[in-house]
């Protein structure tokens, strides 16, 4: 079977169920549109893992490219064309079948968890939640620049629409406005950088235009699409001093939602970052590859430091644990600036475990929502001593978040800290410190709401803003007992973290998409020319002793901080007092975060300059 | 064809990020958004576009005619209709939050700090 015609249908299934959710939502039963919608989503998961399959290959034996389809036929002539091209590249791939599994996970979380859907709109929910499936899947394995952009801005719009679900509540209002506006901004300036690109080299595919910018040295037109391509990207990725629309976003959008932004959507930004300047400015007449390291480090570092110290600070547990996704977007974008095939193979089983970890904990926290009403940190002391199970997916994701062997978060942090290591000494230090900061904090909420150990914290003076976590529930009244599906969902997710460390064939899996992934010049070549470039060699990403080390020692870190942390009560006074300016800059004004994006696009050029010389 | 389409097409996108950073009202704030849009219209019809030509339909003129370069249309139509959504989603977005909050003030809104 030519697995290359089943890469259409990967965008197309998911539109398909959503168009089919919102002709028939209306007269059926809740029951059916949610068996519907998961219906859909299911059957694109099951193609994503066949394509999957297809790319695999032995696990030991050489990679093998994936299909490359041109839609409609239009296949490019010389190297010229205008057609549209799907590259079933594994990693792309690997990403839609992370997406359309994690889309199922949610669906079936969902079915009991929001009220009544509003009259007439019965189905929506759903249809929104494919649609957003195949924003991202396109995105993932489009090989076409303008359709990255429409993708990208599919999956923005449905986002918004999902982020300000609960339209009857004025927080959720605010966080999908601050989140359109920013990402709205981000979409247009990649649009900028892709016609730059298209009026230098006439081409719009990722390989035609990397081919063509070849032909002549980079000029300040290369940089300044670079930059304004890559700020859209960013701002997606939630890199800083993008990031102000994700904790706004996470913190009042449903939690299902949540599960899918911070799992993947995020992370599909740094995807990004990394495809467009593999295949289009890696080369000679792109950005000189220290540079683009440069930059990508200096913004991943300062990502990965602000993310964990602005998640230590959180009582609210969802812009807690939003904090902590843009503490580890910091660390994924590191492990993609050091340019190493072992970097984006580890980046990858990352994001794997991460995204099992994340929604997890986003589960466990929705389950929180819907018996108290609250999702404050300090209001919830105790109470949730009724809920052993759930307390025990919230620790055990806790420690994941750490990078706990056997995970795969664990696994995914060791790899991408080794390749981090060949390029600067320090920076495996920076994936301890973060890891443990972000895990310790999730533990000292897991000790405090679940345990009720240490002191119960009390509302001191504060010394900065502060959002608390007294919220309107999702879900109609208060279930009677929590239903299977929604505490079923977070231990499968965990399990699921569990088994990408575990299971070797995931981790060949990585190292070959990774190597194949880092390999930009086969790239061009199978989308080109449609010949299979030889396949780069690769060593699948294994445990070593030095990883299960750290591992282990940003857990015992993360432990202790969270004793410490719960035996003292909240922080008061000084340190406090210190955080309180970085804090003051989350000031939820559009106006704000849109300067911000500015000066990270000027930043950007500043630290691309020196690619161009 | 000049360079002057290229510099104007820089200006809108900036007035409109100014507007957005001082603005005081969010439906101003959504128009400033659609306004640095317009700015990816001018420049994708400046780079499309070529002197003397006619638009790529080749219905009622010679198939050997002079056109602009109709990739660039279908980009800016697809343009077009992306920022029709993203306006008409985030100024129905401010409306339910006028009703919600009674402001449409920015920085009365200040419930998601820190």
């Amino acid at each position: 079977m030519d697995t290359a015609r089943l890469l259409p249908l990967v965008v197309a299934v998911p539109l398909f169920g959503a168009a089919v959710l919102v002709a028939c939502g209306r007269r059926l039963p809740r029951i059916a549109s949610d068996v519907l919608g998961t219906a859909f989503a299911a059957a694109t998961a099951a193609l994503t893992l066949v394509l999957l399959a297809g790319t695999g290959g032995s696990a030991a034996g050489p990679g093998r490219r994936g299909p490359v389809e041109w839609v409609g036929g239009w296949r490019p002539v010389d190297g010229k064309g205008v057609g549209i091209v799907l590259v079933g590249d594994p990693l792309g791939v690997g990403l839609a079948a992370l997406v359309s599994l994690l889309v199922v996970a949610v669906l079936v979380y969902s079915w009991r968890y929001f009220a009544e859907p509003p009259r007439r709109h019965a189905g929506s929910f759903p249809a929104l939640i494919l649609l957003f499936q195949a924003g991202m899947s396109g995105f993932a394995l489009t090989g076409d620049l303008f359709d990255a952009f429409v993708f990208f801005e599919l999956m923005g719009v449905v986002a918004y629409a999902l982020t300000g679900f609960r339209v009857e509540e004025p927080k959720p209002l605010q966080g999908a406005l601050a989140f359109g506006v920013v990402n709205s901004l981000g979409g247009y300036s990649t649009l900028l950088g892709i016609t730059l690109l298209y009026a230098r080299t006439g081409e719009l595919g990722f390989a035609p235009i990397g081919r063509s910018l070849d032909t002549r040295a980079p000029d300040a037109l290369v940089l300044a699409a670079f930059v304004l391509v890559t700020t859209g990207l960013l701002v997606k990725a939630a890199a800083v001093p993008f990031h102000f629309w994700l904790p706004d976003a996470h913190a009042v959008a449903p939690t299902p939602v949540c599960m899918l932004l911070s799992g993947v959507m995020v992370e599909l930004g740094v995807y990004g970052v990394a495809r467009v300047h593999r295949t289009v400015f890696s080369g000679p007449g792109g950005i000189a590859q220290p540079a683009f390291s440069h930059a990508l480090l200096v913004i991943g570092t300062g990502t990965a430091l602000l993310g964990a110290v602005m998640c230590w600070q959180q009582r609210h547990l969802k812009r807690l644990l939003a904090f902590s996704t843009v503490a580890h977007t910091g660390l994924f974008l590191v492990g993609v600036a050091v340019l190493s095939p072992e970097g984006v193979s580890g980046t990858a089983l990352y994001v794997l475990g991460h995204a099992g970890v994340k929604a997890a904990l986003f589960a466990c926290t929705g389950i929180l929502l819907d018996r108290y009403s609250s999702v404050d940190e300090y209001e919830l002391f105790g109470r949730a001593r009724e809920l052993p199970l759930a307390g025990a997916v919230f620790a055990v994701g806790g420690l994941a978040l750490c990078g706990l062997p056997p995970f795969g978060t664990g696994l995914g942090k060791a790899v991408a800290e080794e390749a981090a290591g060949h390029t600067a000494g320090w920076l495996p230090a920076l994936f301890v410190l973060v890891s443990a900061v972000t895990g310790g904090a999730v533990l000292r909420a897991a000790l405090r709401v679940f345990a009720g150990a240490g002191r119960r914290p009390r509302n001191g003076p504060q010394s900065g803003p502060e959002t608390t976590g007294e919220e309107e529930p999702e879900t109609r009244g208060r279930l009677g007992r929590v239903p299977v599906t929604m505490l079923g969902v977070s231990v499968a997710l965990l399990a699921a973290a569990l088994a990408v460390g575990l299971a070797p064939a995931v981790a060949a899996g990585a190292g070959r998409a990774g190597a194949l992934f880092a390999d930009g010049t086969g790239y061009r070549g199978a989308v080109l020319d449609g010949r299979a470039a030889a396949a780069p060699s690769f060593t699948a990403p294994h445990w070593s002793a030095a990883g299960v080390l750290l591992g282990l020692l940003s857990t015992a870190l993360a432990v202790a901080l969270a004793q410490v942390a719960v035996r003292r009560g909240p922080a008061a006074g000084g340190a406090a007092a210190v955080l309180a300016p970085l804090r003051r800059l989350q000031s939820g004004h559009i106006g704000d975060y849109v300067a911000w994006t500015v000066a990270g696009t000027a930043l950007l050029a500043a630290l691309a300059l020196p690619g161009i010389r | 064809m000049t360079v002057l389409p290229y510099p104007v097409a820089g200006w809108i996108f900036l007035i409109g990020v100014y507007g957005l950073v001082t603005s005081r009202n969010l439906i101003h704030a959504v128009g400033c958004l659609a306004v640095t849009q317009s700015s990816t219209y001018v420049l994708l019809l400046a780079v499309g576009y070529r002197r003397h030509a006619t638009a790529p339909v080749y219905a009622d003129a010679p198939t050997g005619s002079r056109v602009v370069d109709p990739v660039v249309q279908a980009l800016a139509l697809t343009d077009i209709v992306v920022g029709a959504t993203v306006t008409a989603l985030l100024l129905a977005l401010v409306v339910q939050l006028r009703k919600r909050h009674g402001t449409v003030d920015p920085d009365a809104l200040s419930e998601l700090k820190g």
